[in-house]
């Protein structure tokens, strides 16, 4: 057998036996997550835990419905606040700003990235927390929570959405402008619908960096288990849920809160596939287009 | 020439970190106890509250400094939990910052320390005492503006620990009789975010572990009383909670030579130190 064969044979298998792994980790969070919740979705039945609205595990009452609200508003919310915002980022680092602008603003977003969450948290605590306690309410907000979520998902969606924007070939844009188009008329009609796919990548990923969260939400939100009735009222997310109790939980309670990390799963699995879906529709329109 | 003078370097820089190394044994010898050997040797297991776990683990760490042979294990679980494993026999001692049930077993208690209670609001409020009643009506819901209370006329901002904690257990148990602390309540996980909190937002309330108040926050008289080491050591301060040792028999052996050594005078100023009021 020729050397060549035996080398592609080899990586052939190297790349399956990595690719693999990745999956065999997935599947053993997700059988011993659920293995360890099995108990408190048979004790407390599946319709209490998922739409009980009451959360005092020293009564042995496990409703997480408000908690599923509030992971869901404080990503909505910061999602609702950080697209708009991302887009006209990325819009303004591919085409708009000058090379030295650009050279000093492109790593300054991406150092974001690198902040740990609690000092994000630790900030939104001192400044963003007093800011809303002028709005109304006590400051420990869904509205804080996004605000926070909002800095902290804006690096993913600025980098991505830059990037797939510079992508567009060249000749999309040269046609636009020579067939009259003034440049912001270029950008909204042909770059943009191009690199649409990408920045909706950008998009998915910042979410799931949202839902994700837990250390800086626990400092800004609250923590209260309560439905969050305005931007103004305090919440809990399911991450916060697990990481407030899990050093206290013993028995049902403790298998409660693995039980609420098996619906944080299928919550994001969903998300997710329900943002792929758009992305491929996205990608098939603009074809037909 | 080059090697030779690598090797003379090397032997200069070996014999000078034996030097340190030896003169640092020693000096660690003098300092510490362990210089007089006791003999004692074994395995003592303490699981129960979390609030006890931080003294506890201080308590072991000097007790096994003392008697190299001695392994102390501690662990959490909660204070239900250290009266349950020491009734079983499942640990040698349990743990517990609060009065036993008398639906509990019956164990032998050695009283630790105590831990006093503090309500607190931002430095800025009006209010400079309450009584326990009134502490009770607020972080149930029921008064819910300073000004049913002598304040100013603003909305009472409940700050509050989580489901779980033992601070917050002996606070129910201690203020809240059967009521259960408002879900409107902001929840913060320790006792040190709550002191945050509570410093910087205006017009609200928390209670604290005497251990952690500082300038930052008021601590409010309850019932006319200054909420101070001193109160709750000659009684007066209402909110002070017990920490105790549990075991099932009177102690013997090494777990006596613990708990002895906890409730001595060197065990009681590692009491102090933590922050905690400790036993005369």
């Amino acid at each position: 057998m020729a050397s060549h064969v035996v080398i592609d044979r080899t990586a052939k298998l190297v790349v399956i036996i990595c690719a693999s792994a990745s999956f065999v980790v997935l599947g053993a969070i997700f059988v011993f997550t659920l293995r360890e919740g099995m108990p408190a979705f048979q004790e407390i039945g599946l319709s209490n835990f998922l739409f009980g609205t009451e959360w005092r595990p020293g009564l042995g009452m496990f409703g997480i419905l408000p908690m599923t609200v509030g992971s869901l508003l404080v990503t909505l919310g910061s999602m609702v606040l950080a697209i708009p915002v991302g887009i006209a980022c990325a819009i303004l680092l591919a085409e708009v700003a000058s090379f030295r602008v650009r050279r000093i603003l492109r790593p300054a977003i991406e150092l974001l990235v690198g902040i740990p969450s609690v000092v994000y948290g630790l900030v939104g605590m001192m400044l963003i927390v007093p800011l809303v306690r002028e709005i109304g309410g006590t400051g420990f907000s869904v509205l804080s929570a996004s605000l926070v979520l909002m800095a902290m998902v804006l690096p993913t969606i600025i980098s991505i959405s830059e990037d797939s924007l510079r992508a567009v070939p060249k000749g999309y844009k040269e046609a636009a402008l020579a067939m009259g188009a003034t440049q912001w008329q270029m950008i909204w009609h042909v770059q943009l619908p191009a690199a649409r796919s990408g920045i909706v990548a950008g998009i998915v990923l910042g979410m799931g960096r949202a839902i994700g969260e837990t250390m800086a939400m626990i400092m800004v939100i609250g923590n209260a288990v309560v439905m969050p009735t305005s931007p103004l009222s305090p919440a809990r997310t399911l991450t916060g849920n697990i990481a407030a109790e899990i050093m206290y939980a013993a028995g049902t309670h403790r298998s409660a809160l693995f039980a609420t990390g098996v619906v944080l799963f299928l919550l994001i699995l969903v998300l997710n596939t329900v943002a792929t879906f758009a992305l491929k529709r996205g990608i098939r329109s603009q074809h037909v287009a | 020439m080059k090697t030779h003078l690598g090797k003379r370097r090397f032997i200069l820089l070996m014999s000078s970190i034996l030097t340190i190394g030896l003169v640092l044994s020693s000096a660690g010898c003098a300092s510490s106890p362990a210089t007089t050997p006791t003999g004692l040797s074994g395995t003592i297991t303490e699981a129960g509250s979390t609030s006890v776990q931080p003294l506890a683990e201080r308590l072991a760490d000097v007790f096994m400094q003392m008697h190299p042979k001695v392994t102390v294990t501690i662990q959490g679980g909660g204070s239900s939990v250290g009266v349950k494993s020491a009734d079983d026999g499942t640990v040698d001692i349990g743990a517990a910052s609060r009065e036993l049930k008398p639906s509990e077993p019956s164990l032998v208690k050695h009283l630790l320390a105590r831990d006093g209670i503090a309500i607190v609001t931002d430095p800025a409020n009006a209010v400079t005492g309450l009584t326990k009643d009134e502490v009770r009506r607020i972080f149930a819901g029921e008064v819910t503006n300073w000004s049913q209370v002598g304040g100013t006329d603003a909305e009472i901002i409940v700050i509050a620990r989580e489901e779980g904690s033992g601070t917050r257990g002996a606070f129910e148990e201690m203020v809240m009789d059967e009521d259960l602390i408002t879900s409107n309540a902001i929840l913060q996980l320790s006792n040190g975010a709550v002191r945050t909190t509570v410093s910087t937002t205006p017009n609200s309330i928390g209670f604290l572990s005497f251990g952690y108040l500082d300038t930052s926050v008021k601590a409010l008289a309850v019932d006319g009383v200054e909420g101070t080491v001193e109160n709750a050591k000659n009684g007066s301060y209402p909110i002070v909670r017990p920490l105790y040792f549990l075991t099932k028999e009177a102690p013997t052996g090494l777990g006596k030579e613990f708990i002895d050594f906890c409730l001595s005078a060197e065990g009681q100023s590692i009491v102090t130190d933590e922050g905690f009021i400790p036993v005369d």
